[in-house]
């Protein structure tokens, strides 16, 4: 299974396997990560699962949708321009290693 | 002190997270009739029918994160309250003593009452058992009738018809979503539907149901494996009742969302409160209310008390079309309508007078976006800036 690690704003490391095809956000939140808060439950409708990738993972992104985008704009804590949704990166095994910082407030 | 949430749905679930997120360090227990954890209930009607996601996807929290919080669940029906002695009778004889008690007991779907509703293919869809069930039984169906054109009803239509299953849409009234949406939009959903294969039969009135058919108006019958039925729910408002508290449409609250007890709250599909969206008091059944109401009277509980003030907000996804509601279209008097249907890409916005009551957008996650804050803010904005794709939504908030 692929190890996505997320990166607290306070610099708390957590590395999970996460299963192919589940979100980066449901390996969050499956695994009681702090930082995500995934209101609407990966729905793509509240921006609290917002996290900054670490930039030499974002070529191997799926494009940013519509939705996305907007939603991105309405994050609580700046948009960067390595901002993701965690409920819109579904983990394949190319992203295996792949590390995630969560930002300071997600509300 | 102590804490005891009866309804283990969205709104329970996440009245106990937002107690522990806010430092409540008291015993909480969340009481619930479903097996297993917590879940969303968006799911089961998209991607769980089509086998995109599973129960685990749909649980809200691992079994683990109620242990680490510390948050009781208990398996079982509560039978009364007592709110004298302020205790919660369980059907197992057992008790459970609270200071502070959350109504958050949701809805249970509105039956049908025609001849022949027995049968065993029968079926309506709230829970994950539910869900699972009809999943299973699509496998094997080939005709599908759906009753009731609201958004359950077409969600499912959705994903049978995804399935490639005959798809069935029975509606009583002259236009689908009749009851949330304006005819604009429930015509562009007719148009959809029936692009994709679906036969939506309009101010049809289901006569009885047979072992594999439905009966319609005069001797028109339509064959059906299985007949999926979502035609509106019913609020759980008779425990409160029993224990002399007031409802109507709903467990009646004030604008903190707590009943004339003081010590008990209610919330979600089962309240009906003030609102300041709308003329009159208001029972919404949403992921949006479940969850901000949650948050709201947990920090009341935790000595924060605030009126309740969340715009809602509402979604729907049926094939690759995405309908998203901010606001409370109720009473509206006029429309206008930005971009263009034929596109599949439009919005609509409701006025009620001068003010902006509401927006639907179809495949413009920007202007529902935009629509929250402008409706929240209750931001001045006239019909033509609204249908004017020139103008930009967002240079009306500043």
């Amino acid at each position: 299974m692929p190890k996505i690690t997320y990166i607290s704003d306070a610099g708390v490391s957590r590395t999970i396997d996460v299963p192919v095809g589940d979100t980066v956000m449901e390996g969050a939140v499956q695994n009681g990560v702090d930082g995500i808060v995934a209101e609407c439950g990966g729905n793509c409708q509240c921006a609290t699962c917002h996290v900054y990738v670490e930039e030499k993972f974002l070529p191997l992104l799926d494009p940013i949708g519509e939705d996305q985008d907007a939603m991105l704009d309405t994050t609580a804590s700046p948009r960067k321009s390595n901002s993701r949704l965690s409920c819109q990166i579904h983990v394949k095994p190319e992203l295996d290693g792949l590390v995630v910082h969560t930002p300071p407030t997600q509300q | 002190m102590a804490v005891v949430i009866i309804g283990g749905g969205q709104g329970g679930f996440q009245t106990a997270a937002s107690l522990r997120a806010e430092g409540y360090q008291e015993r909480i227990t969340l009481i619930g009739d479903e097996p297993g954890v917590p879940y969303q209930r968006p799911p089961l009607s998209k991607g769980f029918l089509l086998g995109k996601q599973e129960q685990r996807h749909a649980e809200l929290r691992p079994a683990a994160f109620y242990e680490m919080q510390r948050i009781t669940l208990v398996k079982g029906r509560v039978a009364a309250i007592d709110r004298a002695s302020r205790r919660v009778a369980l059907d197992s004889g057992d008790h459970i003593q609270y200071d502070t008690l959350v109504l958050a007991t949701g809805a249970r779907n509105r039956q049908l009452s025609h001849e022949g509703v027995a049968y065993e293919n029968v079926l309506y869809l709230r829970t994950l058992g539910e869900a699972a069930e009809i999943r299973q039984r699509l496998e094997a169906a080939n005709d599908v009738v759906v009753i009731g054109g609201g958004f359950i009803g077409l969600e499912v239509a959705a994903a049978a018809r995804t399935l490639s299953k005959q798809v069935t849409v029975i509606e009583a009234q002259e236009r689908l979503m009749a009851r949330v949406v304006a005819p604009v939009v429930s015509e562009y959903f007719r148009i959809e539907h029936e692009a994709k294969g679906v036969d939506v039969l309009l101010n049809a009135t289901l006569r009885g149901i047979g072992e594999k058919e439905v009966l319609l108006g005069e001797r028109t019958r339509r064959p059906a494996d299985l007949v999926i039925a979502g035609i509106g729910v019913v609020p759980n408002v008779e425990l409160a009742i029993e224990a002399g508290l007031p409802a109507g449409n709903g467990i009646t609250v004030d604008k903190y969302l707590r009943t004339p007890d003081e010590r008990i709250y209610a919330i979600g599909d089962c309240a009906e409160c003030p609102s300041l969206f709308a003329e009159t008091c208001v029972r919404l059944e949403s992921v949006q209310n479940a969850v901000d109401q949650a948050t709201c009277v947990a920090k009341a509980i935790v000595g924060h008390s605030a009126p309740y003030a969340a715009v809602p907000w509402f979604w729907t996804d049926q094939y690759d079309i995405h309908l998203q509601m901010a606001g409370l279209p109720a009473g509206f008097d006029h429309v206008v309508t930005r971009g263009n249907p034929e596109t599949r890409k439009f919005s609509v916005f409701y006025f009620r007078g001068e003010r902006l009551c509401a927006v639907d957008s179809v495949n413009r996650p920007a202007d529902h976006l935009a629509a929250r804050k402008l409706i929240g803010a209750r931001t001045a904005l006239n019909p033509d800036q609204a249908m004017d794709e020139d103008f930009d939504l967002k240079t009306a908030l500043n």
